[in-house]
């Protein structure tokens, strides 16, 4: 799954960007920036959180702490990243009633790399792309309706760090 | 601002692939210029937000360890062609950018 991966993002974007030059992506693209920005945009940034430099602080920050480990959270990632500026991770949780999936990479100097809440029709689940300044454990938080904290963590080991680029 | 967010909805019965691409530097703060020695000063997407007729899917808040031109992978029930899908992002410089796209039919 190694290089499938980055190949599958390294496609993705190629598509990405020729669509969008072509016009023929598979949705039309009916309006750019002209639009006025809407107030839908999440809530305002957790400076708390994402500046935190310690691991626990920035845990108690995103109001992740107090979580038990769980098994229903799937995170799927590279066990070893040759460039640390971009690995991909993708978290899938089945826990019922997801409402976050909160990312972090413990040895990063600001731990907390992502927060994503969901509504609607969405499910909790996602696929981006991190840098990791170093071997590190990623450790993914979700949180449920009720309110509960789980967590899962997997080890990457980096070749290369992706902090300086 | 900003160059356009490239979008992908691709309906899969159930079940809406919705994929995204924000082109943005994502500058952490801790890269120096080349030959200088100067730092960058950080430029991120602090928040985003996907919405399907102007309700909220997945609203985010992202930090420097974002990887360059953030690419993004959600899924989503109950969409059809023809809602509207939208991406909008604000920055740490207050800059923002908002595209949609109406799903095609598959």
């Amino acid at each position: 799954m190694l290089p499938a991966e980055a190949g599958d993002v390294d496609r993705l974007r190629r598509l990405l960007l020729k669509a969008a030059t072509a016009g023929a992506s598979a949705g039309v693209m009916v309006a750019g920036d002209l639009l006025q920005p809407s107030a839908v945009l999440a809530a305002d940034w957790n400076r708390a959180a994402f500046t935190a430099t310690g691991l626990s602080e920035a845990i108690r920050a995103a109001g992740a702490s107090g979580s038990s480990a769980s098994g229903g959270i799937v995170i799927k990632t590279v066990d070893i990243a040759d460039n640390g500026a971009q690995v991909p991770v993708e978290v899938i949780s089945n826990i019922p009633d997801s409402q976050s999936i909160s990312i972090f990479i413990e040895k990063n100097p600001m731990p907390l790399a992502a927060s994503l809440t969901f509504a609607g029709g969405a499910q909790a689940r996602v696929r981006l792309q991190v840098k990791m300044a170093e071997s590190s454990r990623v450790r993914v938080v979700v949180r449920a309706a009720d309110g509960k904290n789980y967590h899962a963590s997997r080890e990457v080991k980096v070749t290369l760090g992706g902090c300086g680029t | 601002m900003g160059e356009a967010i490239r979008i992908r909805a691709s309906l899969q019965g159930e079940l809406t692939e919705i994929r995204f691409l924000m082109p943005h530097p994502m500058e952490t703060g801790q890269r120096k210029e080349a030959g200088g020695g100067q730092l960058i000063p950080a430029h991120f997407i602090q928040s985003f937000s996907l919405t399907a007729n102007g309700a909220l899917l997945v609203g985010g808040q992202l930090n420097t360890a974002i990887s360059r031109n953030p690419l993004f992978s959600f899924y989503a029930r109950g969409l059809k062609a023809g809602d509207r899908i939208a991406v909008e992002w604000i920055d740490s410089r207050g800059d923002r950018r908002r595209d949609e796209v109406i799903i095609a039919a598959p």
